[in-house]
């Protein structure tokens, strides 16, 4: 079982209390009516499906209930992060340097 | 279908269970949900009359009433009958103010206490967490066999569980066959 870090309880629980909940940092589009289908197919269902380092969703769902992102290795199912909804997408450099 | 309390006592006393630890179900007390903007702490805690715990896991007591922190914005109060009017009727009063929910839970939830030395191994069965990371004082939210419950502990030795009703004969039923176990050396 998967020990997920909880950004907002601060501690680390095994991941049956958790829910993950798709790829993180994709915005809602502000006027949906603007987008053609293709793009919004895109915005719906089109996702990185990363192998290697993917931003992803989860829920405390048993827990404190909060939505958070991490960071994890969909290789390896190393999490390198998690931290909180709406924190800016951390950037390479950084997430090199917890890699390591 | 099982879901009275005074049904399940007497299920119990006619099965006969036992086991190292004290199961019992708790008279109900009065319990409500707050869900508030954590920002507005000052007045939150002014209709309490305690300090609002903010770190999740945290209580806080005053004058029979108890406050467990489940979330960064929710909170579960525990107190009795008419303490439950005069809470409301604090919190009806900064409503203009301080936007909140405020839900009288007390029948969704039953407490099963649970006394004694393994009470922490008995739990163990059902709980992935690590019990021990809960201190006497505090409290969490988390599963138990899948079933979500509110886990308070008193002390050492003394816990209390808030199971969803319509959970309780099935939560029950795997606590008495644990606490057998345990009884027999399993």
């Amino acid at each position: 079982m998967l020990l997920i870090h909880c950004p907002y309880c601060d501690e680390t629980l095994p991941e049956a209390e958790f829910v993950y909940a798709g790829e993180a940092h994709i915005a809602r589009p502000e006027d949906p009516s603007t987008y053609d289908d293709e793009a919004w197919r895109d915005f719906l269902f089109i996702r990185t499906n990363a192998r290697g380092r993917h931003f992803e969703r989860w829920r405390h769902t048993h827990g404190c209930g909060r939505f958070f992102n991490a960071v994890r290795d969909t290789v390896s199912d190393r999490f390198l992060l998690t931290y909180r909804a709406g924190e800016p997408r951390p950037s390479d450099a950084e997430l090199e340097e917890l890699a390591k | 279908m099982m879901t009275n309390a005074a049904t399940l006592q007497d299920c119990l006393a006619a099965t006969g269970l036992s086991g190292p630890v004290e199961l019992r179900l708790l008279p109900e007390p009065a319990r409500m949900a707050l869900r508030a903007d954590p920002a507005h702490g000052n007045a939150l805690s002014g209709a309490l009359r305690l300090e609002l715990p903010t770190k999740i896991g945290d209580r806080a007591n005053n004058d029979g009433l108890e406050v467990l922190c489940l979330g960064p914005d929710e909170w579960v109060v525990h107190t009795d009958g008419e303490g439950m009017a005069a809470v409301q009727a604090a919190f009806a009063e900064i409503y203009g103010e301080v936007p909140h929910s405020l839900v009288d839970i007390s029948d969704r939830d039953i407490a099963i206490e649970l006394r004694g030395a393994a009470a922490e191994t008995l739990l163990s069965t059902g709980c992935p967490i690590d019990l021990s990371r809960i201190r006497p004082g505090h409290g969490k939210r988390t599963l138990f066999d899948s079933v979500q419950v509110v886990l308070l502990r008193d002390g050492e030795d003394l816990f209390r569980m808030e199971v969803w009703r319509s959970f309780l004969p099935h939560v029950w039923g795997l606590l008495n066959t644990a606490n057998r176990e345990l009884e027999v050396g399993l």
